[in-house]
């Protein structure tokens, strides 16, 4: 029985398809369960939430990773089923202390002050939170002070910033300076993207990383994550 | 089930139904006054014996016959005009229904040109970094051949948004001569696609044997008669109002068989016909007309096309100017007469002023492409390939082109809004707002695996040099690969034994000759 959840998990993950109303990449599963419900219905179960994740959510997103390499899948498929698991990651939040398993790490990320550009920046939140991050989006046009200020609360170990204006990456830069007379700045990898901005940029501003997109983007953590180790 | 070309909802029409009388009436009175010149003599004696006023003008080597044809004759002839014309094809699932009342569109190649464009891509490497290099496409022009023929009816037959075929190219090998030209052609095309064949005819002599091989293709007479797979295009009309000698003869021969024949009226705008629009339209309309006449005359109900290729000439040589707005405005008012008459309409579209391809040929053939469908002609001879006004032929382009009618055929979709649409809609708004991404991306999946969203441009590159015709060329290369259902070996043998004049090296594999 919970073999059979857990299959059903995976498949829906591989489809994208969050609740039972949701369509999937073909029609195979419309009208049955999606992953939230699944989820649900497994932790009803008694069936461990590390089992959920590894069985289920992680191995649903191996496979989509995998057509998604092969040109079989396109972006918004990865994003769905991303989304799904970032979803699905919310329910079980509270039952994975119980399991002991760790997310891979709270990220944070914003849109910096005076601009208002999210679809990126939440394209990538969807990625990240699919890929295990503890995702907090502090949202859009966000004083830089409330910025620091969650990093002082919050304690994230990735700090994401993104800006689409010109006249607003250079406040990237204020952040960063902020971070530092707070004494906040070696507590936090600082990672920045937008269409404004490049490695240069990066390096110019002392962040550690720019990412083109969020697949770069879960590339750098990963290295950050070797390093570490 | 025949193919399903592409339904345009709501016709675009420039003329008003007033305009559309008003060239009706004017072409009326250009078939009486001043009439046609006719130099053939069976064309005269017909339209005499069927109560036109028929006077010779001229005696001698060419004698020629001034006639006038009544509107009475002309009207009775557009009654007695099918509607509907069948165009069969070797595989009948490519057959074309042309519904004269339908503004369905089919897309087809043609026409003849001399030349074969060939394509190499030699490698230039800049000046100031020599480490940089790029590939640069060169065209080598060069006569048509018999293998050229057979390469591009190949290609042509994988081209998804192709309809039909006209041979593109004129085979110029050294062993072909006027009396075996016909077969070879007719069979070069048959034998590699099996989609509808339409072409003129050189010698009307071989008229037979290439009635005949269609007749054995198709499995006899009868079935020839069900599923013409073949049919003709005839300019039979010269411009300014002349029944020309030897193409009326061929056209009066094809009529009495009951095939389908395209009377086709080529006027240029400026030179052969009055430099204005009410002027060339008046013109070309009569000219049509009498052809369509003349036709049903020699055999009441005989399937006929109304044919209308007109364009405006160049200023600077006067050339024909198939790039010029102008020539697009004329085959849009001729699809509107042709539908006026109710009589299929064989237009034209596509074709390009410049030698080779590139910036201009796209722009010029994608301007008369959209602008041509959306008038609704049934048969667009959209010139797939065709450069340098109708002279050169790149099959190369042809691909091109056809990436361009899947847009311009999806384009042509009709909108999706109804009650359930509106439904669905509603829902997934509602849905994304209250999401704090507040994006529809997941919704895209399903849309985009039923083909409801377009394909991307298939040729684009993603470096900083255009790239475009490389990955045309090397899709041409990968459809060339792509094998062709040809005539069985039976009916080839029997082809070969019956038809004279086939070049075995059509069948034993093809070397370029000449
Ligand atoms: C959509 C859009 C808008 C939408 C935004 C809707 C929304 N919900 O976000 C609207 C219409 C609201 C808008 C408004 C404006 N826009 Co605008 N906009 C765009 C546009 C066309 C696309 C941006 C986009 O969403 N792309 C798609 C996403 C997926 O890509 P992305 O944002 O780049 O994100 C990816 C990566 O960059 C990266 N990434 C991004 N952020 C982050 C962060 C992290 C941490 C990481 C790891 C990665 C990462 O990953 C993402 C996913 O792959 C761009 C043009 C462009 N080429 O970018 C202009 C553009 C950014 N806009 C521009 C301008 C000028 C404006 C306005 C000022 C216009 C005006 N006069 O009102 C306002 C800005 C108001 C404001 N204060 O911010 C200019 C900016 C020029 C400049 N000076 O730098 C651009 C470049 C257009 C242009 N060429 O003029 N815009």
């Amino acid at each position: 029985m919970s073999e059979e959840i857990i299959a059903l998990l995976k498949e829906n993950v591989i489809q994208g398809r969050k609740t039972i109303e949701d369509e999937g990449v073909d029609e195979s599963l419309d009208g049955t369960p999606g992953v939230l419900e699944l989820t649900q219905s497994a932790i009803e179960k008694g069936i461990p939430a590390d089992e959920i994740i590894m069985h289920g959510l992680t191995a649903g997103m191996q496979i989509v990773g995998e057509k998604f390499a092969t040109k079989e899948y396109f972006i918004p498929d990865m994003l769905a089923s991303a989304e799904a698991v970032g979803r699905a990651m919310d329910i079980l939040k509270p039952y994975l202390e119980a399991s002991n398993v760790e997310t891979r790490g709270k990220f944070m990320i914003v849109t910096v002050k005076g601009d208002i550009h999210d679809i990126g920046k939440n394209i990538v939140a969807i990625l990240l939170k699919g890929a295990g991050y503890e995702v907090n989006d502090l949202g859009i046009d966000v004083a830089t002070e409330k910025i620091v200020e969650a990093v002082r609360e919050d304690k994230p170990e990735y700090l994401g910033l993104s800006a689409l204006l010109t006249t607003t990456m250079v406040v990237m830069g204020e952040i960063i300076e902020a971070l530092k007379e707070n004494g906040l700045r070696d507590k936090v990898k600082v990672l920045i993207g937008g269409t404004a901005v490049s490695d240069e940029y990066a390096d110019e501003i002392g962040a550690d990383a720019y990412c083109e997109d969020g697949f770069q983007a879960i590339k750098k953590l990963d290295a950050f994550q070797a390093a570490r180790t | 089930m025949p193919r399903e070309g592409i339904l345009v909802h709501n016709p675009y029409e420039r003329m008003t139904k007033e305009q559309v009388r008003q060239i009706h009436h004017a072409s009326m009175q250009i078939l009486t006054d001043p009439g046609l010149i006719s130099f053939n003599r069976r064309a005269a004696e017909i339209f005499a014996s069927n109560g036109a006023e028929v006077t010779p003008v001229s005696s001698g080597d060419h004698p020629t016959w001034l006639v006038k044809i009544p509107e009475k004759l002309v009207l009775h002839a557009l009654d007695s005009a099918p509607r509907i014309v069948k165009l069969g094809a070797r595989n009948p699932d490519n057959a074309l229904i042309l519904n004269g009342e339908e503004p369905r569109v089919y897309f087809v190649t043609g026409s003849e040109t001399n030349i074969w464009l060939d394509v190499e891509f030699p490698t230039y490497v800049k000046k100031s970094d020599p480490k940089i290099e790029i590939q640069v496409p060169e065209f080598r022009p060069r006569r048509g051949t018999v293998a050229d023929l057979c390469q591009s009816a190949h290609v042509c037959e994988h081209l998804e948004t192709l309809d039909g075929y006209i041979r593109t190219v004129n085979i110029q090998d050294k062993d072909i001569t006027e009396d075996n030209k016909d077969v070879n052609k007719f069979f070069a095309s048959l034998n590699n696609t099996t989609k509808h064949v339409m072409s003129g005819l050189t010698s009307l002599s071989q008229l037979d044997n290439v009635v005949n091989m269609a007749r054995i293709i198709a499995g006899g007479e009868e079935e020839l008669k069900q599923n013409p797979i073949i049919s003709f295009i005839t300019c039979l009309v010269k411009s300014p109002l002349q029944f020309v000698e030897d193409t009326t003869d061929t056209f009066i021969e094809v009529c009495k068989r009951g095939l389908p024949v395209v009377v086709s009226s080529s006027p240029q705008a400026g030179t052969t016909a009055p430099m204005k629009e009410a002027g060339i339209m008046a013109q070309i309309n009569a000219e049509v007309l009498a052809g369509i006449t003349l036709g049903q005359l020699v055999n009441k109900g005989t399937p006929v096309l109304y044919g209308s290729v007109p364009v405006r000439a160049r200023m600077d040589n006067l050339d024909d100017s198939y790039g010029a707005v102008e020539t697009s405005q004329y085959n849009v008012d001729c699809s509107q007469m042709a539908r006026y008459y109710k009589i299929p309409n064989y237009s034209t579209s596509g074709v390009c002023d410049p030698r080779t391809p590139g910036t201009q040929s796209s722009v010029e053939r994608l301007f008369s492409d959209i602008l041509v469908t959306l008038s609704g002609p049934q048969y667009l001879h959209c010139a797939y390939g065709l450069l340098e006004c109708n002279s050169v032929f790149c099959l190369t382009q042809a691909v091109l082109d056809d990436a361009h009618f899947q847009m311009i055929k999806f384009f042509l979709r009709p909108a999706r809004i109804d009650e359930t649409e509106i439904a669905e809609s509603l829902k997934q708004i509602r849905e994304v707002v209250a999401t704090p991404q507040k994006l529809y991306i997941s919704y895209i999946r399903r849309a985009m695996r039923s083909r409801q969203i377009s394909p991307p441009y298939p040729f684009e590159g993603d470096r900083e040099t255009d790239d475009v015709f490389a990955l045309a060329y090397k899709r041409m290369q990968e459809l060339l690969a792509r094998p062709v259902d040809h005539i069985d070996p039976a009916t080839t043998a029997r082809i070969f034994e019956e038809i004279p004049g086939l070049l075995r090296r059509q069948v034993d594999g093809l070397k370029t000759e000449g």
